[in-house]
Formats: C-alpha cells, structure tokens, sequence
C-alpha cells in the first residue's frame, strides 16, 4: 500500500547522538524522509507527549535521516529525551524547498537553524564557491562546524563561525557578520535560518544589495498540511506556502521579523 | 444566458455557493481575503469563545486515508474580543462569525463585541464533538438550544445559524428547538465524534484521545442529514461533511441544501477546491440548462 504522507509512521530512533549540551541529533531509518528537499519538514510525533514540526536533517548513511533537536519547551525536550530504541511518529515531507543556486553562496545557520543548511550543502555544485555562517551563543553551543567543513570538501569554501559572547570564532551578532559580508561579496544566493529576528536582518541586507536571498521560517503548527492556520504570517500559510519564501516576497509581508502567533492564534511581538 | 451560482440562505445572500467551514484556516482577515479571492463565497471563522483557549497539545489534526480527517483541535482561538479587532477593516469578504459558549449571556456577551464589524451571519457552534461543557453538550440539551438561540436572535438583526451534529439528542430535535426559538438557517453536520490508535505504540493518537472525524467518510451520512431536515422542516440548509468535488456538491444541493461547507478538502487538494467546485457547479448547471441554483435545490425529493 502507499504510504499515506498525512498519516503518522512509525520509525526507531537507531543512535542519538550529543551536538551540545541541549542539541542532540536523532538518526532514524526512513527512504521516504532520507530524500527530503533541503529546506522541507517533518511533523514528529512523541508518544504522549506532543507533535512538533522539525525540519529533515541529513545522515551519512544511505537511507536514514535525522532531526537535530534543541530541548527548549515540553514537546522539543520530549524530543531531546528520546533514546536508541525508542518511537517516534513522523508524516511529511512538508513544505517548499530551497531554490539552489549556483556560484557564490552563503549560507546562515543559527543554532538549529543550521539543519536546512546542511541538507542544502549535500545540493551545491563542486563549481560552487560556499560560506557557511555559523551562529551561537557560545562555544558550548557551536555544533556542524565539522560536518559543514565535510560536507564542502570538494568545494571551494568557508566556515565562519561565531558567537555572542565571544567565546569561539568571531565575537559579536552573525547578522553584522552577513551585512559585512554582504556588501562585500557579489553573493548568487543568500540562505538563512534561525531565530526571526536574524532572518530580518539578513533578508534586508541581502535585499538593499538585490541579492537573491531565501529565509525558512518557523512559526507553531499543528497540522503541517494547511487545515488549521495556526502558521499563517499575513496571508501566507509557513506550511504551505512555505516555509521557505524568497526577500523579495517577505519584504512585503506585514508581520515577518515584527509578529508571531501564540496557541490561542493572537499576534505577539517578537 | 450564463447560469449564476449566487444562492440565498434566507436573508443572506452569497456570490457563490461554496464556503470555508468554520475550525478551519479561519484566524487572520489576510487569509480571510485570500480564500475570498480564491473562490469561497464566504468564509466561517474558527469557534470563538468569550476568552482565547489555546487548545489541545498536538497531534490535533491528521489524515485516516481516503479523504478522511481525525482533529481534535479543542477550538484553539483568539476570543471574541480580540477577533472582532482584528476583523474590524473588513468590507469585502462574507464572513460569518462562528461561536461557542456554554450559557446564554456567553453568546450575549460576544456578539456585542462585533457591533463595529461587518459580519454577514452568526454561526452557533452546538456541535464540537470534543470539548466539555461546549458543542455538543450544548447542542445535546434542548432547553439550552433553546435559550441560547433566542437570546442570540434578541441580540442582534444579523442572521444567526445553528450548526447541528450528531450527539446523544437526535438532530432532528435540536433542528426543531432552533427553529421553534427563531434560527434563521441551519447549517448540517459537525465533525463525528471519533477516534484513532496506532498500532505500533498501542495508543490513541490524538492528544485528546477522542476527535472529530471529517472530509470524505462522513459525506453520506452529511447528506442523509440534509435530506431528512429538508424533508421534515422548512428552513434554508447549509450542507457541511466530507464535500470535496462539484459533484459532492451538487448532491447536497439536490438534497435540499441552498449552500456549502467545506474544509477537509483543503487538507488534500489546497484552496484550488473552492474554485474547481464553483466551475465545476456552472459546467453542470449549462448541462442541465439551469440558471440558477435554487432550481435545483431539493431535486432530489421529487418522486
């Protein structure tokens, strides 16, 4: 029978493995997942606990996938909990795709944010030249620099990492580091994902120097498949429409980088 | 001449026959515009009640196959207040105001917060099969319905709906109580109360356990309901369960529907569904040399 991508499927967490001391990667066996579009989303069910959406993260190994999850409320610490052996439900892929480009790329990741991007490297051209920017509060919480480096072998590339306090890499906001480099670099394409507030202030730089650039942007879900509308961001449904949408089209859009909705669906600054 | 899919619910009138149902999609105007644009004749908001609920933890809402859908969403919504603020701008788009309550004053209460709003009907929710002390407990109670929708109706000159469903009172009944009382159409049926259970892990899927089954499964039974109130009462009718194609649509016309809910379909085909049902209902209504769709309302009775 075909498998029903609106219902849940059961799969067994195969290794957890510790990024930082609240990140942990769960690697699972699933080929429907393990082919996911860099930027697309799963809705993850544990078991008496909740369902959350998480965005697909790669495996090294050929027909396993992965979500890389940060233990922040119940639903992702239940997720973050979940040992070697244990279910989780999991329906998707969903949502839209980035639009890979080719040449000049840069990427920003902050803190999980990071998961499309390593997806969207195993994407990249070996013609490509790719800068990856890493963002994190401290040097306990930088994780997949190793990987990015990995992942990039064949290419022409940079890993800048940095953190707020200093403590590892540059010191100081990736989003100074993006304007810096924006205005530097003829980027073909910009990619970022992370908190709200750093995916603004990347799209305008990007914009005010009309550089392609994309943002993947999270917002609460319930239903992932455009029943519910707890995601909507002005007219935009982040499931459907997205989650990934293009500078132009969010420079636009009344509520990106100011509001999010709460449970009840009432609009709250950020 | 060019038939016309504008249809009458009473008082209330409709470009076309095709609407959101209420739970689904219905917390923002934007998207409220964008389904207007994308072919709805009106759009029913999501349940409000007199302060915001968040609703249950997830998983709230998820696909049985087969066009069928499980939510149990517990009528996640921002409260009257704060909706009938954020609707205020409206001027173009029909939209009709869903609530729920539990006493008389509850709908009293809110429907007063929508004074400076355009708003097209009131839809009075007696059929939520999952939320305690709403819905269908209310809707289960003949002397509430009763109260409820006359306190309702003294309450403003906008029409008011009641939305029936399938509870422990026949719906036949409640339809009576809200007609006796002064309702102005009904609206027919609400999700079924339903579940789910993963055989995997062995246990109910659904945060809250107990859900309401919608969209394709529940359609037959949708239709039977329009019928048998069609038949038994002289009221317009909303016909609401498991429509996803012009022809779903048409049967509930042919049934004795003046007008349509949907909401599932959007879960499987997307907003495009509005728009494929509206042409789908004018390529039929050429064929059958229609010009309206109140010619074929009902149909269905003859014999």
């Amino acid at each position: 029978m075909q498998r029903n991508h609106n219902h849940t499927t059961i799969v067994t967490v195969e290794k957890v493995i510790n990024e930082t001391p609240t990140v942990r990667t769960l690697v699972f066996s699933d080929e429907v997942m393990s082919q996911a579009l860099p930027g697309q989303f799963a809705m993850v069910w544990i078991p008496g606990i909740n369902e959350l959406p998480m965005s697909i993260m790669i495996s090294e190994e050929s027909g396993k996938t992965a979500f890389t999850v940060r233990k922040h409320g119940s639903a992702s610490t239940g997720l973050f909990n979940i040992e070697e052996g244990q279910q989780i439900g999991v329906r998707g892929p969903y949502g839209n795709s980035f639009d890979v480009k080719e040449g000049n790329l840069l990427l920003v990741g902050g803190g999980t944010g990071l998961v499309p991007m390593m997806r969207l490297l195993t994407f990249v051209k070996p013609t490509d030249n790719v800068t990856v920017l890493i963002g994190a509060k401290s040097k306990d919480e930088v994780f997949f620099e190793d990987l990015a480096n990995s992942l990039l072998k064949n290419n022409s590339h940079k890993i800048i990492v940095s953190t707020d306090d200093g403590s590892y890499g540059e010191k100081g906001y990736v989003t100074d580091l993006v304007e810096k480099l924006v205005s530097e670099n003829p980027y073909d394409g910009v990619y970022v994902c992370g908190p709200e507030i750093m995916m603004h202030k990347t799209v305008l730089a990007a914009n005010s120097k009309n550089i392609f650039v994309q943002a993947s942007l999270e917002r609460m879900m319930k239903c992932g498949v455009g029943i519910c509308g707890s995601c909507c961001i002005g007219e935009d449904l982040v499931c459907k429409d997205g989650t990934i949408f293009d500078g132009n089209h969010l420079s636009q859009n009344k509520e990106f980088g100011i509001f999010h909705r709460n449970k009840a669906g009432i609009l709250e600054n950020y | 001449m060019e038939p016309s899919i504008t249809t009458s619910i009473g008082q209330i009138q409709l470009k076309r026959p095709v609407m959101l149902a209420s739970g689904i999609l219905g917390i923002s105007l934007d998207v409220f515009n964008r389904l207007y644009r994308s072919g709805a004749g009106a759009v029913v908001t999501k349940s409000l009640s007199t302060e915001p609920w968040e609703g249950y933890p997830n998983p709230t809402i998820f696909s049985i196959g087969g066009g069928g859908w499980m939510n149990a969403v517990g009528l996640s919504n921002p409260g009257a207040p704060n909706f009938a603020k954020m609707i205020e701008p409206n001027n173009d788009v029909p939209i009709i105001v869903s609530l729920v309550g539990s006493i008389p004053k509850d709908f009293e209460l809110m429907i007063k917060q929508f004074e400076n709003c355009k708003v097209t009907a009131y839809e009075l929710n007696l059929s939520c099969p999952h939320v305690a002390k709403v819905g269908l407990e209310v809707g289960d109670d003949p002397e509430l319905v009763k109260e409820i929708v006359t306190t309702a109706k003294n309450s403003t000159k906008t029409p008011v709906i009641a939305k029936v469903g399938l509870g422990t009172t026949h719906y036949l009944k409640t339809v009576g109580t809200a007609i006796e009382s002064g309702i102005d159409a009904i609206t027919a049926i609400n999700t079924v109360r339903a579940m789910a259970i993963d055989v995997e892990t062995q246990r109910p899927i659904l945060s809250n356990k107990f859900g309401g089954l919608s969209g394709t499964p529940i359609k037959p039974i949708a239709l039977r309901c329009v019928y048998e109130i069609s038949s038994k009462y002289d009221i317009p009718i909303i016909g609401c369960g498991g429509i996803s194609t012009w022809e779903d649509a048409v049967e509930f016309f042919l049934a004795g529907a003046s007008a349509i809910q949907l909401g599932s379909a959007i879960g499987d085909n997307w907003i495009s569904v509005f728009d494929d049902i509206n042409k789908g209902v004018l390529k039929y209504m050429k064929k059958k040399n229609y010009s309206t769709i109140q010619e074929m309302i009902g149909l269905a009775k003859k014999s």
